[in-house]
């Protein structure tokens, strides 16, 4: 384990040295750490997001209903996509980032294990910042979306909160970003080409390059709403000259890369979770990848199919018509790619594979309706109704949460040592199937019947009221499925239950080389990888007839846990100048807001947060 | 790899093997220098679309000193070259030299700095706010960032010679003078396409 | 099927069976006054056409799938003795796989940019009206200055053409069946068409979230015959009558000294533009950006209280005595 330093100058720079309590978690530079934290503190996030969807369907499941307020209402349909998106589905891709990546390209920790840590405080503070609006004068109550004039009128501090919140969340993204192209790029074990690497990692290269050039466009935005706001800038104000598409063009230049950032984790989760359970290698890996790249790609292309009402005129519309529909390509390769993995596979149905089955299926649903949005004189009539709403849930929960949920079951083993229960997790998933379907399924046929999106209530004699009272029903129905896997969580932690050795699934990537969870370094001895899927060729070849034969060695298991050849690696020391850092923006976020000048005592802190961390000794070598 | 290997300085510890065989703190010093061409061409574009809004204040034609700008574009870009001397300098081990031109480069910047605010607040004076119209608003919020950026490097520079006067560059301090003195070439390289297109490409 | 237990082909069919007739349901017959599944105009069913054909196709892309989905998932269940086939891919079908999305998808876009062309074009011979929307009502005026508000009167059989200009944030002017929507964008102009093939009342609503009431501004769309069309227009252009009952001529007075900073009646002192023309107000089905019934009843509570009712209106209460109240609806009935 990493000591005191050699000579520090100070006390107050000597790294920390706690390795088990609260105080190591909050100075921990550990990837794994950090990828449990961010996995823990999304889930927490997951579950106010499902509350304030509980009482938005409970509003609606009614016409004329008495549930919230206009207003409240309006507050909860807003934080509901902001918590979904930026506080859910992002960092759980980026918890299951943090905890695999070094992993399976063989590497002890990320490339910055201090930014790592930051990224997690600023996000966790961030978090914290948005939601506190609730008690500060009420929560953003413009949409997630904000658009302006309306985001620089509303009265109330929210979308202070929305503007500034965001902003903070976006600087933990970008040092994320960078840290894991640098990782990906830098630190691969020897003989690990790009093309040997999993697909999960090569999607997580994909969605960095993605949040590196994204945030930047919004974090202009929001500084132009920011400004407006409190500066009384003129940038989206009307009278003055200003142009309410100039913020719809910026927010959705980073916001269609951004719904790409949210589905691709969990495709390339699903990439690995298949060849395990079909005892397969992933069919057609190169296109595979390249889909992925191509997606991230084109992605840049497509975003004034959001503005298709907004009156670019024809030949705008007809562009981003093209290019929305060819999207679709690079997506339709992934999904027969997949299903040629099944095929012909020895296929074994656990909760893991359940999920990414079902992310399977139900993403073909959410994707034939985007398709139907290029239609642009139809999606004339689509967009702003439920249909769209039907849309985003089908691949934004349909898949990105499906896919995560896969990942959560599959590298659960790796994660605590012990398996979740299959019983519970197979209630886990058939609950969550049936109430997702029941939920969004009928938002398709009410969204064609005219029911436009962001409405609190619906009047009597519409046709809708079926539809709604079904889809609410449905919300149940997945609350009812998540209590489900938290007691899964709880009942499966009893010691003894469900233990999984370093490799309970027989899988092919590297993270199963080690034991369960790892040790702090990961590997005794960093792997030389000679093919793609380097450990399930250190168990298996292919033999004659093109099955695979058992090597006779043995298994490959990097064997780490023997307590009397305890390797002597020395790994990145804690410290919690990260923590500080972090803290002084957390300081500034609510300064803008209510108290400019102490702007200046947050950037303080700040600031001596990183002469800390440039100061302090390095590890030990 | 091995840029920064010098005859006179051998590295006094084992550099880090990377995959790519470029150093982890460059590949994010790049990284991070792609996503800022994304951020400072958002704040470019939108002066692009503002830059005719002027309103009822003062127009990009009439308000412009282009002569002064021009001095002031001419500091920024001599103080890259005084940083391409300060990192020649620690390259073979003169660090006497690096602290001169670094301290040259930050002159040079504050300079830039200084001509910015005397810039601002002329203009200021003559009624374009960031808060009159469209332009202004555009016009500050573009060139008002690029300052941000210039000070904070100005810092880092300032951090860099204090560095050396406690002695902490003699190791691999090669690279860290590099790795600020690519963000600075980079703010310069804004700073160049900002004059251009926001300063020296008349607005109709 | 086969491969299927006989519990496993019940919940299969049961299935199928409850899926199939819940878009049964959907698809059945006119579903509600905004279901643009069944449009009634031109421009909606030249959308609608596009739809058709699409949802074919994305129907049997949608079959054939998930039908090959769960065929693999059955057929290659872990069997003993039937070991995973070690392939890593086949190029032929993955291009073939790549090429028939293309084909299709390029199939797909032809009708649309025409669709897209076509509906771009400005319709000869039509009716011209500008759309002025503000929070949460909709204000209509005609190339002969005709100004109301909320309930649009066209002809049957003639294009309208609508300029649609926004006064405060961004709206979207819908009526499902006779046309998509296109947003109302402040500082911007942009335009749009339809036509009613048949005389009625079409629902429409605002489609894009613009604050408090944004779920409470709607509108309506009548169309007439064209010769009923032209004598209600003749009508509204009528100044309003001066009241005759006692009660009504007590509400103008109560009227003229509290609504004119808003409201304009034609014939009259009322000359405001923040709020809806109320010249023919009595004439109207619906009130307060189609709302409500225009009804003795709604009217007070609207007049007594409207942010009660509707969140975020901006007009006032102000503090009418319910006897007042009741006067200025007498006269506000009076307003034929």
């Amino acid at each position: 384990m990493a000591t005191a330093a050699l000579q520090p100058r100070r006390t107050i720079f000597a790294r920390p040295t706690a390795t088990t309590g609260w105080y190591s978690w909050l100075t921990t530079v550990d990837h794994k750490k950090i990828g449990i934290m961010y996995g823990v503190t999304a889930f927490v996030f997951f579950l106010l997001g499902g509350l304030e969807a509980l009482a938005i369907r409970a509003q609606l499941a009614v016409p004329d209903g008495e549930v919230l307020n206009a207003d409240v209402y309006n507050q909860f349909f807003t934080m509901h996509g902001i918590t979904m998106i930026f506080l859910v589905v992002m960092p759980m891709g980026v918890a299951l980032f943090n905890y695999f990546v070094p992993l399976m390209i063989g590497a002890r920790d990320v490339a910055f294990p201090r930014l790592n840590a930051l990224s997690y405080w600023i996000f966790l503070f961030g978090g914290i910042f948005i939601y506190s609006s609730f008690f500060l004068g009420g929560a953003p109550d413009g949409g997630w979306f904000g658009y302006a004039p309306l985001n620089r009128d509303l009265p109330s501090h929210g979308m202070d909160f929305y503007a500034v919140g965001l902003q903070v969340l976006g600087v933990a993204s970008l040092a994320g970003a960078v840290n894991f192209i640098v990782t990906i790029l830098n630190m691969r074990a020897p003989g690990m080409t790009l093309m040997r690497m999993p697909v999960f990692v090569w999607m997580t290269l994909v969605v960095s390059f993605l949040l590196l050039f994204a945030m930047p466009v919004i974090a202009v935005a929001l500084f132009q709403l920011m400004f407006d706001r409190l500066f009384d800038t003129t940038f989206f104000n009307v009278a003055a000259g200003g142009d309410p598409l100039l913020w719809q063009h910026l927010f959705w230049l980073f916001g269609h890369p951004e719904v790409y950032i949210l589905i691709l984790p969990a495709m390339g989760i699903v990439s690995e979770v298949l060849p395990t359970f079909s005892r397969k290698p992933i069919f057609g890996y190169a296109a595979v990848v390249f889909a992925g790249a191509a997606i991230g790609f084109m992605g840049w292309g497509v975003w004034a199919h959001h503005m298709f009402a907004a009156g670019l005129g024809p030949v705008a519309n007809s562009a981003f018509a093209l290019s929305t529909m060819f999207i679709a390509v690079p997506t339709g390769v992934k999904i027969f790619n997949w299903i040629g993995t099944l095929w012909g596979g020895s296929l074994r149905f656990p909760t893991a594979m359940k999920f990414s089955i079902g992310f399977i299926a139900m993403f073909i649903i959410g994707g034939l309706s985007g398709v139907t949005h290029a239609i642009v004189p139809h999606d004339a009539q689509q967009t702003d109704t439920y249909y769209v709403v039907a849309h985003f849930h089908y691949v934004l929960f349909g898949g990105a949460l499906f896919g995560i949920m896969s990942g959560l079951y599959y590298w659960w083993p790796k994660i605590f040592g012990h398996r979740l229960s299959e019983k519970l997790g197979s209630l886990n998933f058939w609950l969550w199937f049936i109430g997702f379907n029941l939920t969004f399924g009928p938002m398709h046929i009410v969204g064609l019947q005219g029911m436009p999106r962001r409405v609190y209530t619906y009047p009597d004699g519409m046709g809708w009221n079926l539809w709604n009272m079904m889809e609410t029903v449905g919300a149940f129905i997945i609350a009812l499925a998540t209590l489900v896997f938290l007691f899964n969580v709880a009942v499966s932690r009893r010691k003894g239950r469900n233990e999984a050795g370093s490799d309970p699934w027989d899988a092919r990537t590297l993270e199963w080389a080690t034991s369960s969870p790892p040790p702090e370094y990961n590997f005794a001895e960093i792997p030389i990888v000679e093919h793609r899927d380097d450990f399930w060729h250190k168990k298996y070849f292919v033999g004659p007839g093109r099955t695979a034969e058992p090597v006779f060695s043995g298994g490959a298991v990097d064997h780490a846990d023997d307590e009397e050849t305890e390797p002597h690696i020395h790994m990145p020391s804690p410290s919690y100048f990260p923590l500080i850092a972090a803290f002084g923006m957390l300081v500034s976020a609510y300064a803008v807001i209510f108290a400019l000048p102490a702007v200046a005592i947050g950037l303080l802190i700040t600031t001596l947060g990183f002469f800390g961390w440039v100061f302090e000794p390095g590890t030990a070598e | 790899m091995a840029t920064n290997d010098t005859a006179l300085t051998p590295p006094a510890h084992e550099e880090h093997h990377t995959s790519t065989g470029l150093d982890n703190t460059k590949m994010a010093m790049w990284a991070f220098l792609g996503s800022e061409c994304l951020f400072f061409g958002s704040l470019i574009s939108t002066y692009l679309l503002y830059r005719s809004r002027a309103g009822s204040g003062p127009t990009p034609g009439e308000i412009y000193d282009i002569p002064f700008t021009s001095v002031s574009s001419f500091v920024l870009l001599m103080s890259s070259l005084t940083m391409v001397l300060a990192l020649a300098a620690i390259q073979r081990g003169d660090e006497r030299g690096l602290r001169t031109w670094l301290l040259a480069t930050a002159f040079l910047g504050m300079t830039f700095i200084g001509g910015q605010v005397y810039e601002f607040t002329t203009f200021y004076e003559e009624g374009l706010a960031l808060s009159k119209s469209p332009f202004g608003s555009a016009f500050f919020m573009a060139t008002g960032f690029h300052g941000a950026h210039v000070t904070v490097g100005i810092l880092m520079l300032l951090a860099l010679v204090g560095m050396s006067m406690a002695g902490r560059l003699t190791v691999d301090g090669a690279r860290k003078v590099e790795l600020i003195g690519l963000y600075w070439h980079f703010v310069d390289i804004v700073w160049i396409v900002i004059f251009t297109v926001v300063y020296l490409v008349p607005t109709e | 099927m086969k491969a299927l237990s006989a519990r496993g082909r019940r919940l299969l069919l049961g299935g199928l069976l409850g899926v199939f007739s819940i878009l049964g349901a959907a698809c059945g017959g006119d579903a509600g006054p905004q279901d643009f599944l069944s449009p009634e105009g031109p421009v909606a069913e030249r959308a609608d056409g596009l739809w058709d054909l699409t949802f074919a196709i994305a129907a049997i892309i949608f079959v054939i799938v998930e039908g090959v989905l769960v065929y693999t998932l059955v057929r290659f269940r872990r069997r003993a003795g039937r070991p995973a086939a070690q392939f890593h891919g086949n190029t032929k079908v993955e291009v073939v796989l790549t090429l028939i999305p293309t084909l299709i998808l390029a199939g797909l876009a032809v009708p649309t940019v025409k669709a897209i062309a076509d509906l771009a074009e400005e319709p000869q011979n039509a009716l011209n009206v500008k759309v002025v929307a503000r929070q949460f009502w909709w204000e209509y005026e005609y190339d002969n200055g005709l100004i109301t508000a909320n309930e649009m009167h066209v002809p049957t059989g003639q294009p309208v053409f609508l300029t649609l200009e926004g006064q405060d944030v961004i709206h979207s002017f819908w009526i499902p069946k006779l046309t998509g929507k296109q947003d109302v964008v402040p500082g911007r102009v942009n335009h749009m068409q339809f036509e009613a093939d048949r005389p009625g009342e079409y629902w429409g609503q605002c489609t894009e979230y613009c604050g408090l009431s944004h779920a409470n501004m709607r509108l309506r769309v009548i169309a007439h015959e064209p010769a009923e069309f032209d004598r209600w227009m003749e009508d509204q252009q009528e100044p309003a009558a001066a009241s005759v009952s006692g009660r009504a001529a007590e509400g103008e007075e109560i009227f003229m000294q509290n609504c004119i900073t808003c409201h304009a009646i034609q014939g009259t002192d009322a000359k405001g533009r923040s709020a809806p023309d109320l010249t023919h107000f009595a004439s109207r089905g619906t009130f307060a950006g189609a709302m409500f019934e225009n009804n003795t009843e709604n009217l007070k509570a609207w007049i007594d209280n409207p942010e009660a009712v509707k969140p975020g209106a901006l007009m006032p209460d102000y503090g009418l005595s319910s006897d007042e109240i009741d006067a200025v609806v007498a006269y506000l009935q009076s307003l034929e």
